[in-house]
């Protein structure tokens, strides 16, 4: 049922809103709403009881172990979120005087620097809202470095094939166009190809380490040299920093800009969809250029860099300056962690994922990469069981949900074909994961001894399998009062 | 070991399992030379408790003001039930709902969503978010280019477009070779200069933004400028500020050629194609912020879009539609996904992934809440203060009021003391005055743009004026001269 058909008109949720309003005589008729927009009237008992059912409908973090490859689904901590929420800082205006804000702007500043640490990086600039957002920021400033040097001709940006679709859409938003790079059996990048692919077009390379294959490009130094050598920039797609956290550094492998993915490795809440935050940190050579704001400090006092700060810069990125409140919550994760938690992080992520891996491949699971470790994530193919019993990588994946168990990030990355990518992070206990695997096994026993209990799973949630080709065909994208 | 749960025991057990000698050994495959050995320069961990006590003093020192800066975020009443709600593990830990069985909470409260947005602005169809109203519209602007079967690649954004805004229109579109035509505001209503956009009459373009409020708060001629960028051929965009729609014309309706509407509201009562030339803008986003969310020194917040049914399929972002299971019954799942990065990647319409989910899940929640009386009064008290404000200021010697036009909820006015210092002032009397509009527009150095939302009670306001009284009067060296009782 919809919010909209909980509604009886004249009902209201009385302690919200002014109840009498004056009118606004000042304003000319024509410029007026004649009629009320569609929000339902209802009590405020009728909204609370209505979402809080529909949340009660979602798989989560806090419900359900969520092994969802590439995305990172560890524990968000509580503390994160009630000192975000803390009453003074939820109340800051963002045009404010800095001087109102010291507070909050220091914590920005020292988050700031830990991440300049944990990449190795010379600046960061935390202006991004999104993974995504900062693979824009970051290409944007390798075609800035280009453009100011007269280096125009650089038009191609490099992507391996197992790159996730962010890194080419991205590259194509920034003007430029994409060569793909094929991936050997091993799972790394083909250095051949990648030394056929570069030359004067270059801009440079788009590099996910450890790849979305959940593996170490062991060539990595050798690739960014290349590239280098081609008068190309490299970008260090972080969407995997989980696994090096305090291991390794992007900056000590000599790549010039890195994005990282707080609402995955720092743990900020990923909120049924958003908000991330993105920030990306530079080399020497890409500091002019980075995306504003970023807070500057003078003895002690701490300011945003605006236009006059940096007049190279690629610009804002967003009106006020980026997801501050997600940054709060990263800050304080990293505070609790300390640089010997980052590093446990990439220890016990690791620890999980190759114990999990080993486990599933004693029960008899393909591995995709049996002969490599795995990082924080590895691939399981279902190929031999789909030609066996017809049973997919979908269908498998559907069949663990009624089994409490979030699935699989499924078909992604493509080359490996009816593929789950599985990350269960290192907040995850060896129980959990013991019972995942029990629950892999029982779903492969039932795809060969009752396939259909397979094929038509979920079998326990609100809903059954959805209907997408409808959804796409005949589109119903609003409810409609019949 | 902060949120990690595993015990010596456990850890020798897994090693056992994997064949590893040692934690260490599951890096093995990682040049050694690149091994940084730690994070020497990350402070030590603290305890929940440390943490707390550290944040809780920061807090404190950050204190609280009373506050009359909007331009383009403002200070709402949020019901109790939205954050709890909105915090709920369920909400707040879920993923993107792209495994829909296990989502369909997300999934019914985004197509809840999308209704209310497509209602609100009056268009057919909306997406279930961008970042911020900034980033929404340089979305709507490459959107808007890309539905241009001409290939025209400029657009016209008024310099009363937020100059934030219009920044990061800039930053994002340039790289793709598109060009973006500023037109001046008359300087005497603060509008959009009809006259300099007479004179663009002859140049080709994808698009014309409208803001409605314009940054002022003045309300734009929004009919004329509609047909206007039709009559030339152009798709209309609009910014809007989402709580105005409560009260203010649905940008779906605006155009002289708009039909006389039909009880009943909704996305439905989009205005029909009249004579080959569409009533109604094309293209609607601005900043959800008004609808729930708190200020938190910028964000998160979240942009929303809505459009005409025809430009779907150039949308940008997420969308969900209604479809139904194996059994007929009715869901929820993520629709038209050829649209986006993981499907069509370097042809994809946006590359963006990652959106604004959560804030979403608080406007929806605080929409249902507020109801269409209910946000209506909002705006109106919102509305109400601003006017009030600006009668008691202007009664003051040394202020006057700049654009003397219909606005809503936000104001322009001049005072004869430099704004840095009166702000300054204001600010050691625990009041945030306005926004300093010289920062962006030097032709409008010496004004302030206000704002008093239906958060600020009568006395907030008289605090204001008797403290502004009391500034002007010592810095134009003259006592105060006026009572604080003797107010009009």
């Amino acid at each position: 049922m919809l919010i909209f058909e909980h509604a009886h008109p004249g009902r209201r949720a009385h302690a919200q809103a002014p109840y009498d309003a004056p009118a606004a005589d000042d304003l000319p008729a024509e410029l007026l709403r004649q009629n009320p927009p569609l929000l339902p009237e209802t009590s405020e008992l009728d909204v609370v009881r209505h979402y809080t059912r529909l949340s009660q409908k979602n798989f989560s973090i806090d419900t359900q172990f969520y092994p969802l490859g590439s995305c990172t689904m560890k524990y968000n901590p509580r503390a994160c979120n009630s000192l975000a929420m803390l009453p003074q800082f939820l109340a800051r205006h963002p045009l404010a005087d800095v001087e109102t804000g010291q507070g909050f702007l220091v914590s920005m500043y020292e988050l700031q620097e830990m991440l300049k640490e944990v990449t190795g990086m010379a600046a960061v600039s935390m202006a991004p809202m999104a993974g995504a957002h900062g693979e824009f920021a970051g290409v944007a400033m390798i075609r800035a470095y280009h453009d100011a040097r007269g280096d125009t001709a650089r038009r191609e940006i490099i992507c391996p094939d197992a790159a996730h679709g962010t890194n080419p859409a991205t590259a194509s938003m920034c003007g430029y166009t994409v060569r793909e790079i094929p991936t050997d059996r091993q799972g790394n990048v083909d250095l051949e190809a990648l030394r056929a692919a570069v030359g004067p077009q270059t801009a440079g390379l788009m590099l996910t380490n450890p790849s979305t294959l959940g593996v170490f490009e062991q060539s990595i130094v050798e690739i960014q040299k290349i590239v280098h050598a081609a008068g190309g920039l490299s970008y260090y797609d972080g969407a995997n920093l989980n696994a090096i956290l305090g291991r390794v550094r992007p900056g000590d492998m000599g790549f010039d800009v890195i994005h990282m993915n707080l609402h995955k490795t720092f743990s900020t809440p990923h909120g049924g969809g958003g908000p991330g935050a993105g920030p990306v940190g530079v080399s020497e050579r890409l500091k002019p250029f980075l995306p504003i704001p970023y807070v500057l400090e003078d003895r002690g006092f701490h300011r945003w860099a605006e236009e006059g700060d940096c007049p190279q810069s690629i610009g804002r990125l967003s009106t006020f300056g980026g997801n501050m409140g997600v940054l709060l919550r990263a800050w304080v994760y990293a505070r609790m962690l300390g640089g010997q938690g980052m590093h446990r992080v990439a220890e016990f992520a690791a620890l999980n994922a190759n114990y999990l891996a080993a486990e599933l491949k004693k029960a008899g699971f393909d591995l995709a990469f049996p002969e490599r470790r795995a990082s924080h994530e590895f691939i399981v193919t279902l190929k031999k069981l789909k030609d066996a019993t017809g049973i997919s990588a979908m269908d498998f994946a559907k069949r663990l949900l009624d089994y409490g168990f979030h699935a699989p990030t499924t078909y992604f990355p493509m080359l490996v074909p009816e593929c789950l990518l599985i990350e269960p992070t290192e907040t995850e206990s060896r129980e959990t994961l013991d019972a995942f695997v029990t629950a892999m096994v029982k779903v492969r026993d039932e795809a060969q001894l009752e396939p259909e209990l397979v094929k038509g799973a979920p079998h326990t949630l609100p809903v059954r399998r959805l209907d997408d080709v409808k959804a796409a065909r005949e589109l119903d994208l609003t409810w409609k009062p019949v | 070991m902060p949120f990690i749960p595993h015990t010596e025991a456990d850890i020798a057990a897994m090693l056992d399992s994997i064949g590893a000698p040692s934690l260490d050994a599951l890096f093995d495959e990682i040049p050694a030379d690149l091994n940084c050995a730690g994070l020497k320069g990350v402070p030590a961990g603290l305890s929940e408790m440390a943490v707390t006590r550290l944040m809780h003093a920061r807090a404190a020192q950050d204190g609280f003001y009373s506050s009359f800066i909007g331009a383009g975020a403002y200070e709402h009443h949020i019901p109790a039930a939205v954050w709890q709600i909105v915090t709920r593990g369920e909400f707040y830990s879920a993923y993107t709902p792209y495994q829909a069985e296990a989502s369909q909470g997300t999934l019914q409260l985004l197509y809840e969503y999308q209704t209310m947005m497509a209602s609100l602005t009056g268009l057919d169809v909306s997406n279930a978010s961008l970042y911020d109203g900034a980033s929404a519209l340089a979305e709507a602007v490459l959107m808007a280019v890309r539905a241009n079967k001409a290939g025209v690649r400029r657009v016209l954004l008024p310099d009363t477009v937020h100059p934030r805004y219009r920044a990061v229109v800039q930053a994002t579109v340039k790289h793709q070779g598109i060009e973006l035509v500023s037109v001046a505001f008359d300087q005497a209503t603060g509008l959009t200069d009809l006259a300099v956009l007479e004179a663009l009459a002859g140049t080709p373009a994808a698009a014309l933004v409208i803001p409605q409020p314009n940054f002022f708060g003045a309300l734009e001629p929004v009919d004329v400028l509609t047909d206007w960028a039709h009559a030339h051929g152009m798709l209309a965009i609009a910014v809007a500020n989402p709580l105005s729609l409560a009260l203010l014309k649905a940008p779906g309706q605006w155009g002289s050629l708009s039909p006389s509407p039909s009880p009943g509201g909704g996305g439905e009562l989009r205005a029909p194609l009249r004579g080959g030339v569409p009533a109604g803008v094309d293209i609607c986003v601005g900043d959800g912020q008004p609808l729930g969310v708190p200020l938190s020194s910028g964000g998160p917040y979240f942009g929303f879009m809505t459009a005409r049914q025809a430009l779907v399929r150039q949308m940008p972002g997420r969308i969900v539609g209604r479809t139904v299971d194996l059994d007929g019954k009715p869901g929820f799942a993520l629709t038209l996904q050829a649209r986006e990065q993981h499907i069509r990647r370097s042809k994809a319409t946006s590359n963006i992934c990652t959106n604004q989910g959560l804030l979403v899940t608080a406007a929806t929640i605080h929409m249902s809440l507020m109801g269409p009386e209910g946000l209506k009064n909002v705006a109106l008290a919102a509305h109400a203060n601003t006017r009030a404000l600006l009668d008691k200021l202007l009664s003051l010697a040394g202020v006057e009021r700049v654009f003397n036009v219909p606005f809503f909820h936000e104001a322009v006015i001049r005072v004869n003391t430099p704004v840095p210092d009166v702000l300054r002032a204001l600010r050691a009397q625990g009041i945030l005055g306005g926004h300093d509009l010289g920062r962006d527009y030097p032709e409008l150095a010496g004004c302030i743009l206000i704002c008093a939302t239906e958060t600020k009670t009568e006395d907030d306001l008289e605090q204001y004026r008797q403290q502004l009284e009391r500034i002007l009067s010592r810095r134009n060296g003259r006592e105060p001269g006026v009572p604080p009782c003797a107010y009009k």
